[in-house]
């Protein structure tokens, strides 16, 4: 492991600040329909190079791939976004939306594909029969396919040959009263691109931006009302 | 019950034909489960699926023969729920065909499962909101209806329930068929779906697959065991037959006027029906020429072959242009990337923005082929067992040419 250059200590001191108020769940207890758990990503902090959050959320997650991108697992991607009439670009990170309504919960025959009180989406892999239905009803494509034999897994995520996954919101962090772990890397080793928060906490730094500034969410045509707020797209 | 004067009897077995028919279906249900296994040790790597199309070639076989299987129930739903006494003698053949033909699509779509093993979960586990979970149980539901159906058929004692038990068979495999389009139907994230008109386009599919693969079976079936077969019927399966293709075409033409008044979905429309490469490729020649056209012309044109010929010819197209539209629907669909951002150009390490390759792997068309295979040989061994083939379909004239 690299050392830390003072910049990013200053940086890391930031995330502290950008992540502190999330409150730690007792074990046992239940998860809580009082949080709305989300993002604000403000893309005008997000540049096309920068990948830190992607390599975070690989490293996290055990995603070790097998260098066949088609198959391989991919729970936050960089979308590159230009409008062909003005030339403006965006690089926009994109992982699964922890939709209010989700379409790959409504669809999931089993009910592996579940909502939690708190909005955060998840798979449950011991009753994912790894149909695939979900991953045709997503349209933030969020969802991998486990293609083959898993290795290098985290205790904290268990992934199975033939289910199902995708972005959980670093679940294990929030429950641990911590940020995402994009989030973190964001504000250690990039720009802050990345608010996270309680969106129905209304002292909350997301919930008072969200009420103060203009966001968008992706797709908010399609009634799914993301967690997952964007600025500047 | 009208069809208890219509003599049945069983097919022969383990005559050399019998034995050389089984042989080759277990041969191709071996090599399928072979390939299963080797996509199950291995993973879906090996298949041509990706996490872009993650629906593939099993999907469009098991598509085929589960719409198929409720259209093939519409020739015993003729006879009983129409009254048309012509087609009563060939209910009992309808009804099994029905069952074979599910249990061969259910079967791929199972051993296509990334966990196929789970089976016990998908039957016990069940989230109501699900088209896919409601399918389960109409698919279960089916099998049972028909079950109850085929017993009212062939036992006389049970005649008192032959006209109800039709009668939901009948509201059953059309609810089915709803469900199967409603599968894609509901898919408001891909632009090729998520269309109502999807629910009446697979019932119209179905009358067109199920009756074509009706007329097959029962074309060999009886040239195998020699029973004669008038030419009567056989044109009037043809003209049929010719009905429900043009009721496909209408409800196809239907789909793609409706996304194309659809703001945005001008660009998958243009991808499915000029420049898609092999998609369109295979909606013009294979779904709308060799299993639209040509089987419409075959039916109601002319032509110098005998009607029997003729409707083996018309069957055969609209099998394989059947297999062309299930592609259509299921790969062309996937193949066409999602928009994330509406008018934006777009690009990513996962596909994103460009359409999507897909080249079937030979595993795949492995189980697919399987899944026939199992249904053929269901339906074998149910002539076998038990008395559901007509003795002889007798006509007064056997019709020539076109003038039928």
């Amino acid at each position: 492991m690299t050392e830390l250059s003072r910049r990013q200590v200053i940086l890391a001191s930031g995330a502290v600040l950008i992540a502190a108020p999330v409150q730690a769940r007792a074990p046992g207890e239940p998860a809580s329909a009082r949080s709305r758990w989300g993002l604000l990503i403000d893309t005008g902090k997000c540049s096309a190079e920068c990948n830190v959050c992607v390599e975070t959320c690989k490293a996290e997650m055990g995603l070790s791939g097998h260098d066949r991108p088609l198959t391989d697992a991919q729970y936050l991607r960089k979308v590159n976004v230009r409008d062909p009439a003005t030339g403006a670009a965006h690089s926009v990170p994109v992982m699964c939306q922890h939709c209010a309504k989700p379409a790959c919960v409504d669809v999931c025959p089993t009910g592996a594909s579940m909502k939690r009180a708190d909005g955060i989406v998840l798979v449950d892999r011991h009753i994912c029969i790894g149909c695939r239905y979900c991953m045709m009803a997503c349209p933030y494509k969020a969802r991998s396919f486990a293609h083959e034999d898993q290795t290098g897994q985290q205790p904290y995520l268990p992934r199975g040959k033939g289910t199902v996954e995708g972005c959980t919101l670093c679940v294990h962090r929030i429950d641990e009263g911590r940020p995402p772990a994009c989030v973190e890397a964001c504000a250690a080793k990039a720009r802050g691109a990345m608010l996270f928060g309680d969106l129905n906490d209304p002292k909350s730094d997301i919930a008072q931006r969200v009420a103060r500034e203009a966001t968008s969410r992706i797709r908010a045509d399609l009634g799914l009302e993301p967690a997952i707020r964007y600025q500047g797209i | 019950m009208s069809s208890s004067n219509a003599a049945y009897t069983q097919v022969r077995p383990y005559t050399r034909g019998w034995l050389a028919l089984m042989a080759g279906f277990g041969a191709v249900i071996i090599v399928a489960l072979g390939a299963v296994w080797h996509m199950e040790h291995q993973g879906h790597w090996v298949t041509g699926m990706t996490n872009q199309v993650v629906w593939g070639m099993p999907h469009v076989f098991a598509v085929f023969l589960i719409v198929a299987a409720s259209g093939a129930l519409n020739v015993a739903s003729m006879g009983s729920v129409f009254g048309r006494e012509d087609y009563q003698k060939l209910g009992r053949l309808s009804a099994l065909l029905a069952v074979a033909l599910l249990a061969g699509g259910l079967a791929v779509l199972v051993l296509d499962l990334g966990r196929p093993d789970r089976l016990a979960v998908a039957m016990t586990h069940f989230n109501f909101k699900s088209i896919f979970a409601w399918n389960v149980i109409l698919y279960s539901g089916f099998m049972a209806v028909v079950g109850v159906y085929l017993w009212t058929m062939m036992d006389w004692r049970a005649g008192r329930f032959y006209k109800p038990a039709a009668l939901v068979a009948f509201g059953w495999r059309l609810v089915l068929t709803t469900g199967t389009g409603c599968i894609f139907g509901f898919l408001a994230a891909r632009e090729a779906y998520g269309a109502a008109v999807m629910a009446p386009l697979f019932i119209a599919m179905s009358f067109a697959y199920g009756l074509a693969v009706f007329i097959l079976v029962l074309s060999v079936s009886f040239k195998m065991t020699r029973r004669p077969l008038g030419g009567d019927l056989s044109a009037r399966l043809l003209r049929l037959l010719g009905l429900f293709v043009a009721a496909n075409l209408y409800f196809t033409a239907l789909l793609h006027v409706t996304q194309l008044y659809f703001a945005g979905r001008g660009g998958v429309e243009a991808f499915i029906l000029w420049n898609g490469g092999i998609h369109t490729t295979l909606f013009w020649v294979g779904q709308v020429g060799l299993g639209g056209i040509l089987p419409l012309v075959i039916a109601y044109g002319g032509c110098g072959h005998a009607v029997r010929k003729r409707a083996m010819m018309a069957s055969i197209l609209v099998v394989l242009g059947g297999l062309a539209q299930v592609w259509v629907i299921v790969i062309g669909g996937q193949a066409w990337p999602l928009d994330l951002f509406p008018g934006m150009e777009v690009s990513s390490t996962f596909a994103d923005g460009h359409v999507h390759a897909y080249a079937p792997s030979a595993w795949e068309v492995m189980l697919g082929l399987g899944g026939v295979a199992v249904a053929l040989v269901i339906a074998t061994i149910g002539m076998t067992a038990l008395g559901l083939l007509p003795s002889g379909l007798e006509t007064a004239t056997e019709s020539r040419g076109c003038n039928n």
